[in-house]
């Protein structure tokens, strides 16, 4: 494999971390104040599907991404009254919203659109475009670091910078602001928060309003930067692959970006190689499609280091108990 | 505050909790333009007007008695099994391996030992998350969902590479031989000289479906290891100070769980379809966890729930068949159900026990 392949596959291993390492963040926003969120799947789907319905009706991507947002915050509004407000069990709340954005994004979609459940492809303005950094091409004949910027570095959609952005923003927020100590108070010891006389409904709220608007990137990246509209089915259980890189990670941002770029990685060579040929042994391509399933279960398996959760993690939080 | 009477407990928060998820559906059907009344009427004639309607709600009911009571013991153990889809996709190829591969003189004698290796392979199935949540901490709901994806993946490995007949193109194993094919109603019903269900998938599973109901309700209430399993489910410290082992129960029940799921499989692969194909399960391991939930995880609440799930679903196909609204339509219902019944059970159960300490008051 020449340097050449390397850097593409490592090229489209960075594109396809992208939604993976959004909803990661979105989840560990959600598990740092207490609220597990098995949902980031269902959220993440709404979001593709508003965002590529409105990119497609008006044909502009930032009002795609608007609508994203705003189609993942009503699933997070859902998630936070039914396991906020009325303490029920976030587990099936989580499972509740998968569910209700599978069956949704089919059934609005064959109503407005009359595709089947798709929406149509995006074109021109109504997607993200790769943005290409200065010197770029200029940099190109500088041995190594040249092809790098310019092939790995340069070249992607804005949502891909703006992903990598929010994890220095997400460690920032949760280990040196005010709001980020108590937000992670709250996952912890959430009675401590209360009698120092913060709310913790309202933290735990703003925690899973984070991870809509996070999730509600992620979608709209899927949708209207990776590929060019709305499928049925289209996260293809990437909000669980989210979920165990934020084991993984064990809850911190900056290991969430290793975590999912190993899972980007994963995709990228099984897109490249749909099946290896080891010795005399061709390893069929089912089971090459499988594999960040069953790494996804070895990690959870605790082979690669024992991982704690948020000591409250899907406690609901009555007061006076 | 003080709780709810039992009854209130048991039938009305669910009752209301489903009527709930019922009217938010009607604004659903409102909302993509169609008149939610309208679609009930076709919904009701297409799964209970006539016999044949019955013969598929039937038929489908009892899928969700396998995957509901899968779900409802895990859950009496405090374990929330999603994976009762790749358990029944395993199961199904438990039940195919067995059918084609064994001689059976009579069907009764296949239906015993495909449905054993159903649910051993269903059972399997649910062995590594069980072990993995009991001796490594794993959650298991993640890796549950994950054995899903590698379910699917194995059995499409499976019918394209291994089990396919050569110069067929399409992913499924050949038929089974006719000494396996199980009686259905409509043989049984034309037997005791009734014209019934013609051309319906309904069959001789539904009768292993209730018996299953029975079994499970022994289980859970009337045996060492039930009892065992809904301490352990109520309260894991109190369980382990009463001296049951943790382990030992994870497994048991995850054990027994995946074995109900897979048993699913003599209904849909040995009962309806006769070989196995792809996607034979059809999303009945999700739906059980909403008929689980509906039926607050008791044997008859899952039947009732299961044969609610049954109705929708036939009629559902009804409506995608004669109107403008898809299938996925249930799926919206489905979701409303698990959300109304399981995680939003307090907004019901709130004002509700307030209603009843007030009746108290007055009453005193």
């Amino acid at each position: 494999m020449d340097f050449g392949t390397v850097l593409q596959i490592m090229d489209s291993a960075l594109r396809l971390m992208t939604p993976l390492l959004l909803a990661c963040l979105a989840g560990l926003w959600s598990e740092r104040a207490g609220v597990f969120d098995i949902g980031l799947e269902g959220k993440m789907l709404m979001a593709a599907f508003t965002a590529a319905s409105v990119a497609a009706v008006t044909g502009n991507a930032w009002l795609g991404l608007a609508a994203g947002i705003a189609g993942s915050l009503a699933m997070s509004v859902v998630h936070g009254v039914a396991s906020i407000t009325f303490r029920g069990n976030q587990l099936i709340s989580g499972v509740a919203i998968n569910f209700l954005a599978s069956g949704l994004t089919v059934l609005l979609g064959q109503r407005i659109f009359q595709l089947g459940g798709r929406t149509p492809s995006l074109t021109g303005e109504a997607r993200f475009h790769a943005i290409h950094l200065p010197f770029a091409q200029e940099l190109r004949g500088v041995p190594v670091v040249g092809p790098v910027y310019a092939e790995l570095v340069s070249g992607h959609t804005i949502l891909v910078y703006v992903a990598v952005l929010c994890v220095p923003l997400t460690w920032w927020v949760l280990y040196r602001t005010r709001f980020g100590l108590r937000l992670r108070a709250v996952g912890e010891n959430p009675a401590s928060v209360d009698t120092a006389g913060v709310s913790v409904q309202r933290l735990r709220y703003a925690a899973v309003m984070i991870c809509g608007v996070l999730c509600g990137l992620a979608g709209t990246y899927l949708a209207t930067a990776l590929s060019a509209g709305f499928v049925r089915e289209m996260t293809a259980g990437r909000g669980y692959i989210a979920l165990a890189a934020l084991i993984f990670a064990k809850w911190r941002p900056w290991h969430a970006l290793l975590a999912t770029f190993l899972f980007g990685l994963m995709e990228a060579v099984a897109n490249r190689f749909p099946s290896i040929e080891i010795g005399p042994l061709t390893v069929p391509s089912m089971f090459v499609n499988a594999l960040p399933y069953i790494l996804t279960v070895i990690i959870l398996a605790g082979f690669v280091g024992r991982a704690t959760p948020p000591r409250a993690g899907g406690e609901p939080y009555v007061k006076e108990r | 505050m003080e709780p709810l009477p039992r009854w209130a407990d048991m039938v009305l928060t669910p009752l209301i909790s489903v009527l709930l998820a019922f009217a938010i559906s009607a604004l659903v059907i409102l909302a993509i333009g169609e008149n939610p009344w309208e679609a009930l009427k076709v919904m009701v004639a297409g799964a209970l007007g006539s016999s044949y309607g019955w013969g598929f709600t039937l038929y489908y009911a009892t899928n969700f008695v396998f995957t509901g009571l899968a779900v409802s013991v895990a859950y009496h153990a405090g374990l929330f099994n999603i994976g009762g889809e790749g358990q029944a996709v395993l199961g199904g190829l438990g039940v195919a391996l067995a059918c084609l591969f064994i001689p059976w003189p009579h069907w009764s004698l296949a239906l015993i030992g495909a449905g054993a290796a159903g649910a051993l392979f269903g059972a399997a199935w649910a062995l590594i998350p069980a072990i993995l949540q009991a001796r490594r901490g794993s959650h298991i709901v993640i890796t549950t969902i994950m054995f899903n994806f590698i379910a699917a993946a194995l059995l499409n490995h499976m019918l394209v590479n291994v089990l396919r007949p050569t110069g067929s193109m399409d992913p499924a194993t050949r038929a089974f031989p006719p000494a396996t094919h199980l009686p259905t109603l409509s043989q049984m019903a034309a037997g005791l000289g009734l014209d019934w269900g013609r051309h319906t998938p309904a069959n001789v599973s539904l009768f292993v479906a209730v018996l299953a109901c029975v079994l499970v309700w022994l289980l859970i209430w009337r045996t060492r290891l039930g009892y065992e399993i809904r301490a352990f489910g109520k309260s894991e410290p109190a369980a382990l100070y009463a001296g049951i082992s943790p382990t030992r129960i994870t497994v048991l029940a995850m054990l027994i769980s995946g074995g109900l799921a897979g048993l699913m499989a003599v209904n849909n692969v040995m009962g309806e379809a006769e070989r196995l194909v792809l996607n034979a399960v059809e999303g009945a391991g999700f739906i059980g966890i909403a008929v689980a939930l509906m039926g607050r995880n008791h044997p008859l609440g899952v039947a009732l729930a299961a044969l609610l799930f049954g109705f929708l679903y036939q009629g559902g196909g009804t409506l995608a068949l004669f109107t403008q609204i898809p299938r996925e339509l249930i799926t919206v219902i489905q979701a409303l159900v698990i959300l109304f019944t399981g995680a939003l059970d307090n907004m019901v159960r709130m004002p509700l026990a307030r209603l009843f300490a007030l009746h108290r008051k007055r009453g005193a």
